[in-house]
């Protein structure tokens, strides 16, 4: 068996009704996987860009670039690892606030760079941004008990210095 | 009283509706048959049909066989094949046409009616989403939601259906937007920024895959539905025959290049030649051409590749290309450009082959063709199906529309029945949608009025769209039904024969209908033929009848197989022989 990796994958796609079904319909026809997908118009309103989070061996996801090109509503398709890239995700988090607690996690947000971003009297919601990875460590490093509710946006890219993907 | 919204009471003396501007489209992209069916939604477009008469519109009696016609228009013409069905039950009959011409990249624009913009989404009368339901297997399809959008969109639809690697597309139009009322202008040209399918082939590429081809001791050429579909028939026999290269073809392909040529292996894959599966195993270095390596044809993969070979593949779909086997040099393109240029250059740099090793070669090609694999046991009693598909190539010269349905029949028509040109046969190789037969011998007919048209089928596949019988009687379609009658699913029968000991789990066919009388309550000729001696005459008779229909029963024997077989999992060089049993 081919070794798998994480992909991340970009595209600029026509920002129509039904353009979001495609991509997803044919993730799920040909079985690929799929670990987040975002998707939202760009600063031309006419386009949208989408970033794909997959893994498969090195076969696959040269057949997912392939498909995704294939597809008529889809403009441009960029493999970010295919050189440098940024990325980044945001997560909301509402945890436990009471008692020993609200210290805690006012040290805890501080270390991992997120902000309060709403405090009531038994919770905050912490507002993080960074890789999935990061915000995978900060889950790691709450007492489970002290999570009431988490909500991650899945992960967005760009690639770095001169890699740009637009049309 | 009279409708606003009929057509031709348009408020300015230029505006036309939506129904008149799509047909105006239709007339535009030159369509000569639009074959459908009507319905609520769609009733503003068959009164705009009522007032034209520059493309003829086929009632069918079913939406799956409008949509299996038009494709066979398209296959047998080259030509965008047009399906008109309403909303609803109209749209869904129609997925299995429009999966099936997916499956084997068949140019077609279907267009359905859609309940009015207002009702979509409230569960309205013959609502459902078809744009939704028909996403996976439509090269693309449209929403129409302004009668402005009307002729634009049915000019991309007709330009991306017909471009690239071809396909389906539909356009679902809600009512009102049939009714509504604008100015018909129909673009000229059509651009899409997201869509730019490639034409000519990398010339990088195309010199390193000439240099590989003269250079091979083993060459072999494997070509398929791309050829046809590309029109690329004549650079291919040019490139064969300036190299002398032995080529098979799969089930597909067959037709683009001679079966009478000496260099044609006949067809490859599951049911293919011993030789032409012994040569695509034993290659160095493969040519494959407009094909996509399927399981079918292919069989096993790691057995395939567990013999080296240099693999050269030219497709006009990139993801074709490395999709289940590794290929060393790709040529992204369209199938007649590349062979175009690659017979360019074989004229301007005439390559030295290797000829002693081509000789060998051939030599060993021979010695597989030694075997006849073709043959099969003849009987005085019984009526072999390879026979009758022997004498219906002998009767029609070889000249005939052959379409077939799927299952047994299939195969032995495409074995026995040796096609000398493209687009002469028309069957479902993808999708293998049994049902096909007879509806695609009504698009052909249609297409080559004064063609002999013979439709193979089994007496289980012509019961899936035997409706039609009444739709060749009212287009006095003169198409000849060669029906081998087995009183089984042979197909299913002969899998279970081989892998489930016998057990013919609901693979017999019972109550069977008097065919011969079924097709007199037509108004068509039925014959039966239960003996051998009689095949040919009998063949004889039908096709002498040049403007009736003619439906032949022949009864076969029961237990006959389709050899050679690979068996599912095995390799192309392990094949079953009929000797072998």
């Amino acid at each position: 068996m081919a070794s798998t990796a994480r992909h991340i994958i970009s595209l600029l796609m026509e920002n129509e009704s039904g353009a979001l079904s495609r991509v997803a319909g044919l993730f799920s026809a040909r079985g690929y996987n799929i670990e987040s997908l975002t998707v939202a118009p760009t600063e031309d309103p006419t386009l949208s860009r989408m970033t794909i989070v997959t893994s498969g061996s090195d076969e696959v996801i040269e057949q997912i670039i392939k498909q995704l090109n294939k597809l008529i509503d889809v403009v441009k398709v960029l493999d970010l690892n295919d050189g440098k890239f940024i990325e980044r995700e945001l997560m909301l988090v509402k945890v436990k606030a009471t008692g020993t607690f609200r210290e805690e996690m006012k040290r805890m947000c501080d270390i991992f760079r997120g902000r309060i971003i709403d405090v009531a009297d038994g919770s905050f919601t912490i507002e993080l941004t960074g890789s999935g990875t990061k915000l995978d460590a900060f889950i790691e490093s709450l007492d489970k008990s002290a999570i009431l509710e988490t909500v991650r946006t899945g992960a967005s890219g760009i690639g770095r210095g001169d890699r740009i993907l637009k049309v | 009283m009279k409708f606003a919204m009929e057509p031709g009471m348009a408020n300015s003396s230029k505006q036309l509706t939506g129904a008149e501007i799509l047909i105006r489209c239709l007339h535009e992209e030159n369509v000569e048959f639009v074959f459908g069916y009507p319905g609520g939604a769609v009733l503003h477009i068959y009164d705009a049909i009522f007032h034209q008469d520059k493309f003829k519109h086929i009632l069918v009696r079913h939406e799956q066989a409008a949509l299996h016609a038009a494709d066979a228009y398209s296959r047998s013409t080259g030509k965008v094949g047009v399906a008109l069905v309403t909303s609803g039950p109209g749209a869904t009959n129609a997925v299995t046409g429009i999966a099936t011409a997916y499956m084997d990249s068949v140019p077609m624009v279907i267009i359905s009616g859609q309940v009015p913009t207002y009702a979509i989404g409230e569960d309205a009368f013959q609502e459902c989403d078809t744009v939704g339901i028909t996403r996976p297997c439509v090269k693309h399809n449209f929403l129409v939601k302004d009668v402005k959008d009307i002729a634009a969109t049915m000019k991309k639809a007709f330009y991306v259906a017909a471009s690239g690697r071809p396909g389906p597309v539909l356009v679902d139009i809600p009512k009102d937007i049939t009714a509504h009322f604008c100015d018909f202008d129909y673009p000229e040209t059509v651009h899409l920024r997201s869509y730019n399918p490639v034409t000519k082939g990398h010339l990088g590429q195309i010199k390193k895959a000439l240099k590989l081809l003269t250079e091979a001791k083993r060459p072999m050429v494997y070509s398929g539905g791309g050829v046809v579909l590309g029109d690329a028939s004549e650079h291919l026999f040019k490139l064969i025959q300036s190299l002398g290269l032995p080529i098979t073809s799969t089930l597909m392909g067959l037709g683009c290049f001679p079966a009478s040529d000496p260099k044609f292996l006949g067809m490859l894959g599951m049911h293919g030649t011993y030789e032409a599966n012994m040569a695509m195993q034993d290659c160095d270095v493969l040519l494959a051409v407009g094909a996509r390596f399927d399981d079918r044809v292919i069989g096993n993969t790691e057995h395939f590749l567990s013999n080296p070979r240099t693999i050269i593949h030219i497709d006009i779909d990139p993801s074709s290309i490395s999709k289940r086997v590794k290929i060393d040099v790709p040529i992204v393109g369209d199938v007649k450009s590349v062979l175009a240029d690659m017979n360019e250059l074989i004229a301007t740099e005439k390559p030295k082959q290797n000829t002693v090793e081509l000789a060998s070669w051939f030599k060993q090609i021979e010695a597989w063709r030694s075997k006849k694999c073709m043959n099969f046991a003849q009987s005085s009693e019984l009526i072999k199906p390879q026979y009758v598909i022997q004498k219906l190539h002998e009767v029609t010269k070889g000249e005939a529309f052959v379409t077939s349905d799927v299952g047994q029949h299939q195969m032995w028509a495409a074995q026995y029945y040796k096609f000398e040109k493209p687009r002469r046969w028309i069957n479902s190789g993808g999708l293998g949608t049994m049902g096909v037969g007879l509806p695609y011998a009504m698009g052909v007919q249609l297409a080559h009025p004064n063609a002999q048209v013979a439709c193979v089928t089994g007496e289980g596949s012509i019961q899936m769209n035997i409706q039609e019988l009444s739709t060749c009687a009212q287009y006095q379609l003169p198409i000849k039904v060669i029906m081998l009658n087995n009183r089984y699913l042979g197909m299913v029968r002969q899998w279970q024969e081989f892998f489930y000991e016998n057990r013919y789990s609901e693979s017999y066919m019972d109550s069977l209908p008097d065919f011969v009388k079924l097709a007199e309550a037509y108004g068509h000729v039925g014959m039966q033929i239960t003996k051998p001696s009689d095949v040919e005459g009998a063949l004889k008779e039908a096709f002498a009848m040049k403007s009736r229909f003619v439906f032949l029963d022949f009864i076969t024997d029961q237990k006959e197989n389709v050899f050679p077989m690979i068996q599912n999992g095995k390799g192309l060089s392990e094949m079953i022989l009929a000797e072998d049993l």
